[in-house]
């Protein structure tokens, strides 16, 4: 597979330093987290002494930081010496050997959500050498992106390739100090992503088709750096409407995003990642740094997620809008049935002027699910003519199921308008019986009714995505009704 | 195609319909009259199969099956159509999106092949001249923003694409003006077939000058009290509905 490194596979059995030692069968260091850690981290990706440096000052910093308590979250308490920090990625022995494996039920989900035939395999965690030729479609289009300039790869290959951008971006939206997620992501971030579209490019493709191929193992601590510089544009699509396998429990990535005078990026997610099941039992943390700065005039960044998955999620995608007449975005469809808790949001920090920012939150809440919203507007005395339109709707299915809504204004600039708009609403059993003596099925009638709510971010979404988003919805809530 | 026995219904706990007998036959179109309160629009939810409507005693069959067994889009699926009183508001859900899912399930359940897009365009797209639609309803969100005689005409373009095998029209007349009550009774009449049944519900007179029934029954405190031929329905214009309790009782 074009995702394993030469040198990643050779640390397999290698001595460590520090006198523990792998065995064959497992690639990853003991559990537990100090310095030697990071700077054994950092020896293996062969990173320069500037990474090193970061890594050690983020780490040095989380040390007095504390997890953040504000959230409408129940977590359980985490022990960060339990993690183990270094994974290599997995060889192929230790998925199963065939579909015929694989357990059925995931395999229905995959059929229900049209995951083409030769991505299940893939997705399920099959070990098998490359069935399909991932590879020769990989290259193609790095090709493609190479013959326009735009530089995508993982972000160790960035830190080794282009030292130079990564040392001038990295951390320059999200600093190392920022909060407890996102110091401990600085200090033991395995792997990611790494974007730059050069001045007046337009990227010849969504970064998307290559990702999903591409996918590789990442990690639980996912760094991605996305620079846009002048005049161009990139959409960048991350995750992936089927289910996920993955054994690690906390998820704590951050994404930064940068974009130049007169760029824009936007920046797609669809999160499934295991729930746990109806009960609770299990399931994905994810907590979650993004941000994107429109640190150029004119720039734009907008955010569209979908969130299905994770049992808990903390996230809060936000635009910085630094440049004059600079837009930012935040579409967002949270999803929280059986036991999940979301509590997401984003913040809209106007700082240049006349900068708009848009928000549309759609939480639903089935189950006993408990959905948040948390957003921030903050217009700052420099951002003269600053405008934020806010329209926050929640949408409940059946009664032990919780909805709330937390906005912040904090407007310093007497010329701003701010507008925000919330509803609460429950799918009604006259709406359901309509569609049901029409011919509809219930739970036809009920994925009908929520795609119409979420309409407005699905509208966002690039088109097959958000084909594959409304499939998700229809599996995410089976069982929600009835 | 319709036998109704004995019919008794409740709505949270109290009853409504008190022994409700009817027999509707292939290509009949029946208008169901009666003072507010009398129960018509709660026998249109029972045979719909509306959730809160409890049945208590009596049966009903339909094309020889037990209609009270089966749930709402079943009885869709084997032809049951309920224009809605009032129909609600889908926001977001596309009209046309609502009509093909509709209109495909049941004639899946027909074993008729399901239409593709283009298909069903220009089935609807024809249907739609016959109400003086504006094709711009297609993409609307589901009655969202309708006004109330749009709505009525939606629901019986519903009904010309659905082509149901027993249609109940629960009050379409109701908030009509005098042109949009031509153009739905046109739509109606237009449906009539010999296979079809039409079960009218309706407060008033007016809507028979349209479509004229063949039989016309009086509902009363939940049972049907008086049947006969469209000149009853004139005489209850005439007379109101006090007589016909008031021969009840003498009976």
């Amino acid at each position: 597979m074009s995702t394993t490194s030469p040198d990643l596979d050779a640390i397999v059995g290698q001595k460590y330093r520090h006198g523990f030692v792998t065995d064959i069968e497992a690639d990853t260091v003991p559990p537990g987290l100090d310095e030697d850690v990071i700077r054994l981290i950092s020896r293996k990706k062969g990173e320069p002494q500037f990474m090193l440096d970061w890594r050690l000052r983020a780490f040095r910093h989380w040390l007095g930081m504390r997890p953040p308590e504000w959230a409408h979250l129940r977590i359980a308490p985490i022990d960060y010496q339990q993690i183990s920090y270094y994974s290599a990625p997995r060889t192929k022995q230790d998925g199963p050997k065939s579909l015929d494996e694989v357990d059925p039920k995931l395999l229905a989900t995959y059929e229900k959500l049209g995951v083409p035939l030769h991505e299940r395999a893939r997705l399920a965690g099959v070990a098998v050498d490359a069935v399909f030729d991932s590879v020769s479609v990989a290259t193609t289009f790095k090709e493609k992106l190479a013959q326009a300039g735009v530089i995508f790869c993982p972000f160790s290959d960035a830190v080794q390739n282009h030292p130079e951008l990564v040392e001038r971006y990295l951390g320059s939206v999200v600093p190392y100090t920022d909060n407890f997620f996102a110091t401990l992501n600085s200090a033991v971030f395995s792997d990611g992503s790494f974007v730059y579209v050069p001045r007046g490019v337009r990227s010849p493709m969504e970064l998307s088709t290559y990702f999903r191929i591409n996918a590789a193992k990442t990690g639980q601590f996912e760094r991605t750096l996305i620079i846009a510089d002048e005049g161009s544009y990139v959409s960048y699509l991350e995750g992936c409407t089927a289910p996920m396998r993955d054994e690690n429990q906390l998820h704590a990535a951050v994404v930064e995003l940068v974009a130049l005078a007169d760029a824009q990026i936007k920046y797609s997610t669809v999160q499934n990642w295991y729930p746990g099941d109806e009960e609770g039992r299990g399931g994905i943390y994810n907590f979650v740094t993004k941000r994107g700065e429109c640190r150029g005039a004119n720039s734009r960044i907008s955010w569209t997620q979908v969130e299905t998955g994770s049992a808990i999620t903390w996230k809060y995608p936000s635009c910085v809008l630094t440049g004059e007449n600079s837009v930012g975005e935040f579409y967002s469809v949270a999803l929280a049935n059986h036991c999940q808790q979301a509590d997401t949001g984003t913040k809209m920090i106007h700082i240049g002027r006349n900068t708009r920012s848009t928000i549309v939150s759609k939480g639903i809440s089935a189950g006993r699910g408990q959905n948040a919203y948390r957003g921030l507007v903050k217009i700052l005395p420099s951002a003269d003519g600053a405008r934020n339109y806010t329209q926050c709707d929640s949408l409940l299915m059946g009664d032990r199921c919780g909805a709330h809504t937390f906005p912040y204004m904090e407007i310093k600039n007497p010329t701003a308008v701010v507008e925000h708009e919330a509803t609460t609403s429950k799918i009604a059993d006259d709406q359901l019986f309509y569609c049901r003596s029409r011919g509809i099925s219930e739970e036809d009638a009920v994925n009908m009714i929520v795609n119409g709510f979420c309409k407005a971010v699905f509208k966002e979404l690039p088109m097959e995505f958000a084909v594959e988003a409304q499939n998700l919805m229809a599996v995410s809530l089976e069982g929600a009704v009835g | 195609m319709l036998k109704i026995h004995n019919l008794h219904a409740s709505v949270a706990n109290r009853p409504i319909l008190k022994g409700v007998d009817l027999e509707v036959r292939g290509g009949e179109v029946h208008a169901i009259m009666g003072p507010n309160g009398s129960g018509k629009s709660t026998l249109a939810s029972v045979l719909a199969g509306r959730e809160g409507y409890v049945v208590t005693d009596g049966t009903v069959e339909y094309l020889g099956q037990d209609l009270l067994a089966m749930a709402p889009e079943d009885r869709a699926r084997a032809g049951v159509f309920l224009a809605f009183q009032y129909p609600v508001e889908i926001p977001g859900v596309n009209n046309a999106y609502l009509l093909k899912a509709a209109l495909n399930a049941i004639r899946k359940q027909r074993g008729e092949p399901e239409l593709d897009a283009f298909e069903f365009l220009a089935m609807v797209r024809e249907r739609m001249k016959l109400m003086q639609m504006d094709e711009s309803f297609l993409n609307r969100g589901v009655n969202e923003g309708f006004s109330g005689g749009e709505k009525k005409r939606n629901e019986i373009l519903q009904m010309a694409m659905l082509e149901p095998r027993l249609a109940l029209l629960d009050e379409t007349d109701s908030g009509l003006d005098i042109d949009a009550l031509r153009v739905v009774a046109n739509g109606v009449n237009s449906l009539r077939d010999p296979a079809r049944s039409i079960v009218m519900v309706t407060h008033y007179q007016r809507l028979l000058d349209y479509v004229e029934p063949d039989v016309v029954h009086v509902l009363s405190d939940g049972r049907i009290l008086l049947s006969g031929g469209k000149g009853l329905a004139l005489e209850l214009e005439k007379r109101g509905y006090d007589w016909v309790r008031h021969e009840a009782r003498v009976a």
